[in-house]
């Protein structure tokens, strides 16, 4: 039980991250933080009692495996994630461009 | 004719990779490819509405695995109704994005995302799993966060940012309620979930499940406390954008997969309806008030896409029949009439150069076409008779009403009536008046535009003909069916239901 | 006289050495996916990486002379979309994702074996490496025209 705590701790730790900071690149670090709490929750859920990882081997009796799913499925979203990171960067790049400043309190062209 | 149902991402995705490798150098072959590809999903939708009416429930399971050992593809009404929804906007943005994207640089970088988008779109209707549904998700939100950046302007940059912020925070919310589902039923699959939610009980786990699953979707659909990319992300965009975002993207990724998952996976009960209905409430008065004082022809279109919202969730969380097809009812005739709104905009932007009420005038005389559709629509989304919104508007009333929620019936009206307010206003700045000395020379828009803006209003003003009891037997009431039938949802797709 | 670009002469010489053996590693990852940990994703990573070695040790124009932006724009799709033809295929004979139909399940545990699985790992490692690769030039070549 204590695990899935700390990595919720993990978690908002991240979200603080992101919605206290002032520089971009810090926001940026923030939600990186945040996705890779939620995959390490995935893989911690799929931990089995004196489990070895699930790869078959042809000249072992193997009794108990972890669970190969949450493996899978962290796949899928840690490349999620980095699609996500790369656009989010390519944005804050072409933001330093324009406004020549990264503090996120000068940036404020929208209002209303 | 059940190998129908895997075809709608085949041919999006299909598109979607094409368009970069042919379409790169010669002009015209990313249009062509865009309008195949989108009138194709188009046909398709309608077709798969007259199957669903006749079989009730499809089951497609993907590789031959059966569920719940494998993804399932699931056609059922509320699945066809969305379907045609979106692929009828997503059709008539196409054939207006043929000439308005001709502002913008490298069109087919546009048109690719534009088709990833649909892609993730219809694959999130269709799918019976809920970790392919988050997959889908993502691949239609980091589409759409590279849309908002299209321009690179510096407004569309800062919005952008907001938006895939925002964006992000939600996904990781949606992700951690899907993780801890898993855990405590340790299946993926939808139907499979409500079997053993309801054998287990939900105990102290499902309602902090609820509450993360209601912030994440309600991030992306903008109900009110999460509203805040909405009103800086729509009108940063380019018009066709906007109109895609509003029409469809926060209903189907917000809206859809809320009731989804809570009407047919956990199950309603009064606590989360009451919710539902607080939230849609709030969002209905604050999105009109916040609109009224707005003078940036977009903006005041963002906040009433948010107060519209609030319109829908208000009578999806009636949870009775009649306030069910209130709220599906008037989700079709918003994406209508919204994405029409928003290409006027557009068309006014491509011709004149400025968004912005106050300098604009008299544009009824140089922009005939235009001035007609924005009319039409305007009173659509008032709620004036005979167009679309009013018997929307009515219904969800009369529902309200009905159930005995006085106040949330009288806040319904509240808000109409200044709806009314805000567009009289821009009617009466935009089109009519005295012509702006600036815009003597300006012309109507190219045809590509004329004919889309035409198609919609042809729409706005018929819809109200889908209420009309033979018809509505095809269109919206399996979709109310499919919501209020809950678990049996659950029953049917793993026991029959498959060809 | 020519500037030198990139970084110095240990590096370069190791890079030369080494360069060609992640590409291969990469391949090796790719390859035994279905009996091994990797697969496409991990494998398409690493081989992205090995070009995005030789952008950081030797300047992005030498690294750019291997592989363009336009060829690997072209390559990129050809991934995806052979990704989706081998869905396709299976579809026309029923089934999304149909196994042995033309591909035999084989033997567990050796390399021809598990039908479909490998020939999509390669698709997906080609999509992911030459987009990795791609995005990481677009960043360096968004610098490079901002300094001038």
């Amino acid at each position: 039980m204590f695990i899935y705590f700390l990595c919720l701790i993990l978690f908002c730790v991240g979200l603080y991250c992101a919605l206290r900071r002032r520089n971009i690149i810090k926001i940026i670090i923030g939600l990186s933080i945040m996705e890779y709490a939620v995959n390490l929750f995935f893989i911690l859920i799929g931990y089995r009692w004196q489990g070895r990882a699930p790869i078959e081997a042809a000249d072992q009796n193997i009794l108990r495996m972890v669970d190969p799913i949450p493996q899978a499925l962290i796949l899928t979203s840690i490349v999620i994630g980095l699609s996500v990171l790369a656009l989010l960067v390519g944005i804050a790049i072409r933001i330093f461009e324009k406004f020549k400043t990264f503090d996120i309190t000068k940036i404020k062209k929208l209002r209303g | 004719m059940i190998n129908l149902l895997p075809l709608f991402p085949v041919i999006s995705l299909a598109g979607a990779f094409l368009i970069p490798l042919i379409g790169r150098n010669k002009k015209g072959v990313s249009d062509a490819i865009t309008f195949i590809c989108t009138l194709a999903l188009f046909g398709l939708s309608i077709v798969s509405l007259f199957i669903s009416k006749e079989k009730s429930l499809l089951v497609y399971s993907i590789g031959g695995w059966k569920p719940p050992l494998g993804i399932c593809f699931v056609l059922d009404g509320l699945s066809a109704f969305m379907l045609v929804t979106l692929n009828i906007v997503s059709f008539l943005i196409a054939i207006y994005s043929i000439s308005y994207m001709e502002k913008y640089t490298d069109k087919y970088k546009f048109y690719s995302l534009f088709m990833l988008m649909v892609a993730g779109m219809n694959g999130v209707i269709l799918t019976g799993d809920i970790f392919n549904l988050f997959v889908f998700l993502e691949i239609a939100s980091v589409a759409s966060y590279a849309l908002v950046a299209y321009g690179t302007e510096e407004e569309e940059l800062e919005a952008a940012f907001k938006y895939a912020v925002m964006g992000t925070i939600a996904s990781s919310f949606i992700l951690l309620g899907i993780g801890l589902l898993y855990a405590y039923t340790s299946t993926l699959n939808m139907a499979d979930l409500s079997g053993v939610i309801v054998a287990k009980g939900g105990g102290l786990l499902l309602p902090f499940v609820t509450v993360l699953f209601i912030a994440g979707f309600g991030i992306k659909s903008a109900l009110v406390p999460f509203h805040a990319w909405l009103p800086d992300a729509h009108p940063s965009a380019p018009a066709s954008i906007s109109a895609m975002l509003s029409g469809v993207l926060i209903k189907i990724l917000g809206i859809y997969s809320l009731s989804r998952i809570l009407f047919n996976v956990f199950g309603v009960n009064k606590f989360t309806l009451l919710v539902l209905m607080v939230l849609g409430a709030i969002s209905l008065l604050i999105g009109v008030f916040l609109a009224i004082g707005q003078w940036d022809f977009k903006r005041l279109l963002a906040y009433h896409s948010i107060s519209q919202v609030g319109y829908i969730v208000l009578a999806i969380g009636l949870g009775t029949p009649l306030g069910i097809l209130a709220g599906l009812f008037h989700l079709f005739n918003h994406s209508v009439f919204k994405s029409l709104l928003f290409l006027n905009s557009g068309a006014v932007e491509y011709a004149t150069g400025t968004r912005d009420l106050k300098a604009m005038g008299g544009l009824r005389q140089r922009m005939p076409i235009t001035a007609t559709t924005s009319w039409i629509a305007s009173m659509a989304i008032s709620g004036v008779p005979p167009f679309n919104g009013f018997w929307s508007k009515l219904i969800i009333i009369i529902a309200c009403v009905q159930s005995g929620r006085i106040g949330f019936a009288i806040v319904a009206v509240v808000g109409s009536i200044l709806t009314l307010a805000s567009f009289m206003k821009v009617q009466k700045y935009a089109f009519f008046g005295g012509l702006n000395k600036k815009f003597e020379n300006i012309k109507e828009v190219p045809f590509c535009m004329q004919l889309s803006m035409y198609l919609f209003a042809i729409i706005c003003i018929f819809a109200a003909v889908l209420l009309i009891p033979r018809i509505s037997a095809y269109f919206i009431n399996p979709a109310q069916e499919a919501l209020l039938s809950g678990h049996r949802y659950a029953v049917m797709v793993l026991g029959g239901g498959k060809l | 006289m020519k500037k030198e670009t990139g970084m110095t002469l240990i590096v370069k010489t190791v890079t030369r050495l080494t360069v060609g053996l992640i590409l291969l590693f990469g391949i090796y990852i790719v390859l035994h996916g279905h009996l091994t940990p990797g697969g496409g994703f991990a494998g398409g990573v690493i081989i992205a990486l090995s070009f995005i070695h030789l952008m950081l040790a030797f300047g992005k124009d030498i690294a750019l002379k291997k592989l363009s932006q336009t060829r690997s724009a072209i390559l990129e799709s050809i991934g995806a979309i052979l990704f989706l033809v081998i869905s396709i295929l299976g579809l026309l004979l029923s089934g999304v994702f149909f196994f042995n139909i033309f591909i035999h399940k084989g033997q567990p545990f050796s390399l021809f074996s598990a039908g479909i699985i490998p020939l999509a790992n390669i698709a997906i490692a080609i999509k992911v490496g030459v987009g990795l690769f791609s995005i990481f030039i677009v960043l360096v070549v968004l610098q490079a025209i901002k300094k001038e």
